[in-house]
């Protein structure tokens, strides 16, 4: 193939709209390269298309509310569910979850782009990053084994505390909302320092000195240069964190208790998100309307964290009109 | 306000690297001060040890003394930051901040320094837009961001912040190179208008800049390449420009080299 591209004038196209198109070469990649994008695309909404069909026979035999109803019941022939409770433990978690990490991370990364010294912040970075590398099951693991004889007296505390509040209320759950989202905040970490990390660097040299010949100290300089400059990106980097949380199956199955009927507002209930429900629920994937139920849950999840991701691409599309 | 700079014996480093040599010189208050030579001279480099901003840079430092009216910046007891908030500077791109207003770019300074007060803020960014020639071009726009303007109206800007907070001093690293010539006009204008009430030091790579806007004339140049910028010459204006003492000065200005 490659002794034909080499080959110049004998297959110029009798078009000549475009010089090279004519080529074989050229023809081939081309294909190539239309076929991969048109095989993707095709792939996506084979997918969609058939999650839609599995889901919408055991929508239509619901019973229940799919969006109001806390019920979960999906026996042959009497299928009732909805996903009211999933969609909070959900949100609930990941909102605890970047509660805890976003300040961490714009921390992390501020010390490692602004003040730590040259030659430490390389190796503090990767141990960052190294974190993202750890597998969900051992999260998962060191969560149920070792981190929740920890969470426990702070969540003593905070029950005695702000008790009053219903996010707050006291309950006698072990695998708590509240531990899931630790762990969580945890493993989405990773990639919202490092894209922080990556936005505080490129911070032009001119802003900050215009903030530093002004007299700013170094916390000033941050806040009027970096973090401004910064801030679309830790936003879009937030979102992607979210989205993982969002999604997280294997650890939050297995420090969530199951606590079906007995729902409550509370951070200190257990519970199930989408993802936990769906990999709880898949012995029951015998018969398609069943299997259905779980797809339809499925569906929303990756509805919600398409829009996450959505919004964070539009974040980063909008900072690239005045970054420069 | 305007205070007087006396450098003597200073050095400046880049890490090991000695990037210029054995600088002494007084500037006078209420003057304006051009700093000419090649490129590499450290003329920049030398005029960003006035307010210590050299050493923002991995590795800057100096040896010798930089006194603003006797005290000397670099003694132990003086904190970077407070010679930066009495010695203003403007660079050689305009570099307004770009997520603020006109008018946040120019309180910038004063809100850095605890001023809240509305009415106060105002009142100095008016001020300062009035003495950095900026003001009727932008009164009705001071809730636009600063990064809309023109290249010259965002020098102008900068030149406003630089004032708001009123310096004693203000360093200018070659501020118009990046300009058209209208704004370049504009912008001396500007020098010999607010040199009333300023000490001004600008380095300049245009000869003819230097000649039309400033009183006293420093100029530096090198050995070799990688060899410490010296000051060779210093004095007034009309005199370096006619009648130079050095050889090398002479050859510079009249466009032999450089």
């Amino acid at each position: 193939m490659t002794s034909i591209t080499g080959h110049s004038e004998a297959d110029a196209g009798p078009s000549g709209d475009m010089a090279a198109t004519g080529r074989v070469g050229d023809r081939v990649f081309s294909g190539l390269a239309t076929g991969s994008g048109v095989f993707v695309v095709t792939l996506i909404g084979l997918v969609a298309a058939f999650l839609l069909a599995q889901a919408v026979p055991s929508l239509m035999d619901n019973k229940a509310g799919f969006l109001t109803s806390r019920e979960w019941q999906v026996s042959a022939g009497d299928l009732r569910f909805g996903i009211a409770d999933l969609l909070w433990v959900t949100v609930i978690s990941s909102i605890i979850a970047m509660a805890i990490a976003v300040p961490i991370a714009i921390g992390v990364a501020l010390f490692l782009t602004q003040y730590a010294p040259r030659r430490l912040a390389r190796p503090f970075a990767s141990l960052i990053d190294l974190l993202a590398a750890v597998p969900s099951i051992v999260y998962g693991i060191w969560g149920y084994f070792v981190l929740r004889d920890f969470v426990q007296p702070v969540q003593r505390f905070v029950e005695s505390a702000l008790g009053w509040f219903p996010l707050f209320a006291p309950l006698t759950v072990s695998g708590t909302i509240f531990l899931a989202s630790i762990v969580l905040a945890i493993m989405i970490l990773p990639i919202i320092t490092a894209i922080s990390r990556e936005v505080f660097d490129q911070t032009p040299a001119a802003h900050k000195e215009a903030a530093l010949a002004l007299g700013a100290t170094r916390w000033e300089m941050v806040r009027t240069a970096v973090l401004p400059f910064g801030k679309p990106g830790v936003i879009s980097a937030s979102m992607l964190g979210l989205g993982r949380a969002l999604g997280e199956t294997i650890a939050v199955t297995l420090l969530l208790s199951v606590t079906r009927g007995a729902f409550s507002w509370s951070a200190f209930a257990g519970g199930e998100t989408f993802a936990s429900r769906i990999a709880n629920g898949s012995s029951e994937f015998d018969t398609p309307l069943k299997t259905g139920a779980y797809i339809a849950a499925g569906l929303v999840l990756f509805l919600l964290t398409f829009a996450v991701n959505a919004v964070a691409r539009i974040v980063i599309e909008r900072r690239k009109a005045f970054s420069e | 306000m305007a205070q007087r700079i006396d450098v003597k014996d200073l050095n400046v480093y880049y890490g090991s690297f000695k990037a210029v040599e054995d600088v002494s010189m007084s500037i006078e208050p209420r003057t304006v001060t051009a700093f000419i030579g090649p490129s590499g001279c450290g003329k920049s480099t030398f005029l960003r040890t006035l307010n210590r901003m050299h050493e923002v840079i991995a590795g800057g430092r100096v040896e010798g003394t930089v006194a603003l009216n006797g005290r000397d910046l670099y003694s132990k007891d003086i904190d970077p930051v407070a010679v930066r908030r009495t010695v203003g500077m403007v660079f050689q791109r305009p570099n307004p901040f770009p997520t603020m207003s006109i008018f946040d770019n120019v309180a910038a300074g004063l809100r850095l320094n605890g001023v809240k007060t509305k009415a106060v803020l105002a009142e100095a960014v008016e001020r300062s837009l009035k003495g950095a020639n900026l003001w009727n071009e932008v009164k009705d726009r001071l809730d636009k961001p600063g990064a809309g303007l023109s290249g010259g109206q965002q020098q102008r800007l900068c030149i406003a912040r630089a004032i708001a907070v009123e310096p004693q001093v203000l360093l200018m690293d070659e501020p118009c190179s990046a300009l058209d010539p209208i704004s370049t006009l504009a912008i001396e204008d500007l020098i010999d208008e607010i040199k009333q009430q300023y000490t001004i030091v600008i380095v300049t790579h245009n000869m003819q800049q230097a000649a039309r806007v400033s009183d006293r004339t420093a100029f530096f140049n090198l050995a070799a390449t990688g060899k410490p910028g010296r000051l060779i010459e210093m004095g007034d204006t009309a005199k370096i420009f006619s009648n130079p003492t050095e050889k090398a000065t002479e050859d510079y200005i009249s466009g032999r080299f450089g």
